[in-house]
């Protein structure tokens, strides 16, 4: 590192960050793109603001993948993944294996000897998760056929690399030792793991143990841990915790030699049923994006222009070369794995590039003596260039090809959402909410249940609901728990002036959300009807109210009179509570119209008026009748 | 009710259905007419689940419409309970009938049914022995009692065989040539009375220039 220091450093990464990314998502290039330009910028072929320090960077920021793993595993029930099961192993392996064998045949007819080309040629069979699954996210479409396809492929990729890594020292001319295979994925690949030594056996015994203990600890472990943590309702040490829990996970993987993106992503899928699972989410996601943020920025700081200036039309050819390549391997699986044309295209345009494990299995192979400097340099230059290219792509998918599909894909994405996002949210689940969303559950109507009271959730999940922890009157939470997909959100938690602030933040930032708010009393009401609530209810008034026509029955009225009273009482009390809140004034003129409503309704269901008692059993009075000439 | 000569009838459908969401005759039959200009579809049971009919409401609604529909499922000879509960309400002494209740005169009274029995389960020898025209006298004086002339009645019978969807769609497309002739006054009034069932005399009764090219 240059001694300017670290805070510098921070200034320059963060400065062109916010620079790039509005201007790029402005133009309509994502913000992906927007990264890699800045990097682009700061590096050292233009500003010269960051230099050689360029690929550390990037080691750290890789960690923001190994997060991304660690949310894409939260969103996936194991169900989910299971159902994956053939497009992971099926569409993956092949894509992996056809497109190696694909590359290495052009790779020994361009003149390289066969084991160089077929090393090459797993290298690029790998495709940039970061890139592929944040623009997929951006554009909405990790949904969409195409998306889980793309997501299974680089699933299998993840994995594959470790066996990658073991094979590739096989294909060194001079036959070397497999000792590095257990190297490190990722995170640090020029660094031996330190029981590189350990038999075989022993190792695989320390693997299998690491990922049974993270799948145990996942399930029994972290329910208790969370929940102390939570009860000190301290939010930081929540964070934290989270924190902790991912890095830990990365560390232990790598101990044992695995990638801890993988590890991480394990973690994930067996917490995804987990109650603290969107605190989690929220928690982790800004450091994921930052992290991505700053690891897009080293990739475009990275790219060799010097290289690049030396044999442009090589690097250019050998970049299109691939990402054509690449296409056609992969439009070609996605036809023959019955995705529809439309879904085809994406997914080839989505995966055709090269990715970031390319880096680390070049410089690993080159150190390995698989390939020499020769041919890995000018490689590591065209993967970095298809990874920028990657978002451009995308947008002519968008824009030129995509229209000519278009009805049937809005449809499509559409059905795929319902299913998967719960169109109710029920903030609170105490007494009040519990019953709301029970009555909705038992007409089949999935809710999403927020609560902050530990003790709570531990009681309801006995009884088998499906409650998340956390404070619903937090906006990020709130997109977690799905408040983008979903139709209708119930407030219903205890604190009144906090039930208010949410509904002016909900209304904020999901407009199309419609809210149905408890209300404690009148002026909690009537806050709630100056912001225009859809549905208002104050939470002792029904009861009451029924309490009242019981009372009156037993006083000798009519069951249906009794009943038809308190109808009309309501309506009429519900009236005056809308007048009153959107009534403007002083203390004592708001007092006097709100004697002068009370005393209106008390004539309406007292007096004999005929005007007055229009609605009340007028026509089933034959008085008038009586009287008619 | 003095209206200028020439504009269109308002129309009032005052729908009644406890069990819309599994109808398929009257869904269709609702969706042919409800986007129509100057059509005010009233669906009862939406607007009351708990019967507590705002009666002050519901007689304005009548006072602003020329022409009143009652569109229902034929049940026990008559209709849903809150069509009944809201004719009892609604049409009050003094308003609709009796000292005063001239508010409906001279508007025009239209009952679409839809029954699950076919024509010959309508007729003398039929199972229910009687015909639909004698089972809505009811309604018929009703109409009459509160000035109302009574046209004869859109009745879509058999509902129980209707499977296909293009027979539904026919049906659907016949009540919105109703409905329009209605409101735009293209119908041959003279010629009503001939008509037992409104269906039975559609291209003869309409004088739209598409209709009798349909026909």
């Amino acid at each position: 590192m240059h001694n300017e220091g670290l805070f510098v450093q921070a200034f320059v990464y963060l400065m062109a960050a916010v620079l790039s990314v509005p201007i790029a998502k402005r133009l309509g290039l994502g913000s992906v793109l927007g990264y890699l330009i800045a990097g682009v910028v700061i590096g050292p072929f233009v500003l010269k603001f960051v230099g050689g320090e360029g690929s550390d960077v990037m080691h750290f920021a890789e960690f923001g993948v190994v997060m991304m793993l660690f949310l894409i595993g939260l969103e996936l029930q194991p169900s989910l993944l299971w159902r994956l099961r053939v497009p992971i192993l099926g569409l993956g392996g092949l894509q992996v294996l056809v497109t190696a064998i694909v590359v290495a045949v052009l790779g020994t007819i361009a003149g390289l000897p066969w084991p160089m080309a077929l090393a090459v040629g797993l290298i690029l069979a790998q495709s940039s998760t970061a890139i592929v699954l944040q623009t997929l996210n951006e554009k909405g479409l990790t949904k969409t056929d195409a998306g889980q396809s793309a997501f299974s492929v680089l699933l299998f990729q993840d994995i594959a690399v470790i066996p990658i890594l073991a094979f590739l020292p096989l294909l060194a001319m001079p036959v070397h030792t497999a000792a590095m295979a257990t190297d490190v994925v990722l995170v640090a690949a020029e660094h031996a793991a330190p029981q590189a030594g350990l038999p075989a056996w022993q190792q695989a015994l320390l693997v299998i143990g690491t990922v049974v203990g993270i799948i145990l600890g996942g399930r029994f472990l972290t329910r208790p841990i969370f929940r102390i943590i939570a009860t000190t309702q301290q939010r930081e040490i929540f964070t934290a915790t989270a924190l902790l829990l991912v890095i830990g996970i990365a560390l232990a993987m790598q101990q044992v030699g695995l990638s801890p993106a993988l590890g991480t992503f394990v973690a994930g899928v067996v917490l995804a049923d987990n109650e603290y699972r969107h605190e989690l989410e929220s928690d982790i996601e800004p450091f994921k994006g930052l992290l991505l943020g700053l690891f897009f920025i080293s990739v475009g700081a990275s790219i060799n222009f010097n290289l690049f200036l030396q044999q442009p039309f090589l690097i250019v050819g050998l970049v299109l070369a691939l990402a054509i390549v690449k296409f056609a391997v992969l439009f070609g699986l996605g036809r023959f794995f019955q995705l529809d044309l439309s879904q085809s295209l994406l997914f080839g345009c989505a995966l055709a590039q090269g990715g970031e494990f390319g880096f680390v299995l070049f410089s690993f192979a080159t150190q390995n003596k698989v390939l020499t400097p020769a041919v890995a340099e000018p490689l590591v230059v065209v993967v970095a260039l298809s990874m920028a290219l990657t978002p451009l792509i995308m947008m002519a998918n968008d824009q030129l090809i995509q229209p000519h599909f278009a009805v049937a894909d809005v449809e499509r994405e559409a059905d795929t959402i319902d299913e998967t996002e719960n169109p109710v949210i029920i903030a609170g689940y105490g007494r009040f909410g519990q019953i709301v969303g029970r009555l909705l559950v038992a007409n089949g109507f999935k809710t999403t249940v927020l609560d902050h009271s530990p003790g709570q959730i531990e009681l309801l999940r006995r009884f088998g609901n499906k409650v998340f922890y956390g404070d619903a009157s937090r906006i990020d939470l709130l997109h977690a728990a799905g408040a983008r997909q979903a139709r209708l959100l119930v407030i219903a938690i205890d604190d009144r002036e906090r039930a208010v602030e949410m509904v002016d933040l909900v209304r904020k930032h999901f407009p199309h959300l419609q809210i149905l708010a408890r209300a404690v009393d009148r002026r909690h009401a009537y806050e709630f009807i100056r912001r225009g609530v859809e549905v208002i209810q104050r939470e002792t008034f029904g009861s009451a109210l029924e309490m009242g026509e019981e009372a009156l029955k037993r006083l000798g009225v009519r069951s249906y009179k009794a009943h038809r009273a308190a109808l009309t009482f309501k309506e009429h009390d519900e009236q005056a509570l809308h007048d009153m809140a959107l009534a403007e004034g002083d203390e004592t003129t708001l007092v006097a119209r709100s004697r002068q409503l009370m005393k209106d309704l008390e004539n309406v269901l007292q007096s004999d008026d005929r005007e007055l008692t229009h609605e009340v059993d007028r026509a089933w009075d034959t008085t008038a009748l009586r009287n008619d000439p | 009710m003095a209206k200028p000569m020439g504009s269109p009838n308002q129309i009032l459908i005052l729908f009644a259905h406890p069990a819309f969401e599994k109808s398929r005759v009257n869904r269709q039959l609702i969706q042919a007419v409800q986007s129509l200009d100057g059509v005010t579809v009233h669906d009862l049971y939406e607007a009351y689940p708990n019967f507590h009919i705002n009666v002050k409401a519901e007689q304005d609604l009548l006072l602003t419409h020329d022409v009143i529909v009652f569109h229902h499922p034929f049940y026990w000879y008559s209709s849903p309970a809150i069509l009944k509960e809201w004719q009892d309400l609604v049409l009050e002494h003094g308003f609709a009938y009796g000292q005063g209740g001239t508010a409906l005169h001279g508007k025009k009274f239209l009952t679409a049914i839809t029954t699950g029995g076919d024509k010959y389960a309508y007729c003398k020898d039929g199972y229910n022995r009687f015909t639909i025209r004698e089972l809505l006298v009811p309604f018929e004086q009703t109409a009459g009692l509160c000035g109302m002339e009574y046209l004869p009645p859109f009745v879509v019978q058999g509902t129980h065989r209707l499977r296909e969807r293009e027979e539904i769609d026919q049906h659907a497309a016949d009540y919105r040539a109703v409905i329009t002739a209605l409101r735009d006054g293209t119908i041959h009034w003279d010629r009503l009375p001939q008509f037992q069932h409104l269906n039975h005399g559609l291209d003869r009764l309409i004088c739209t220039p598409e209709v009798s090219q349909n026909a």
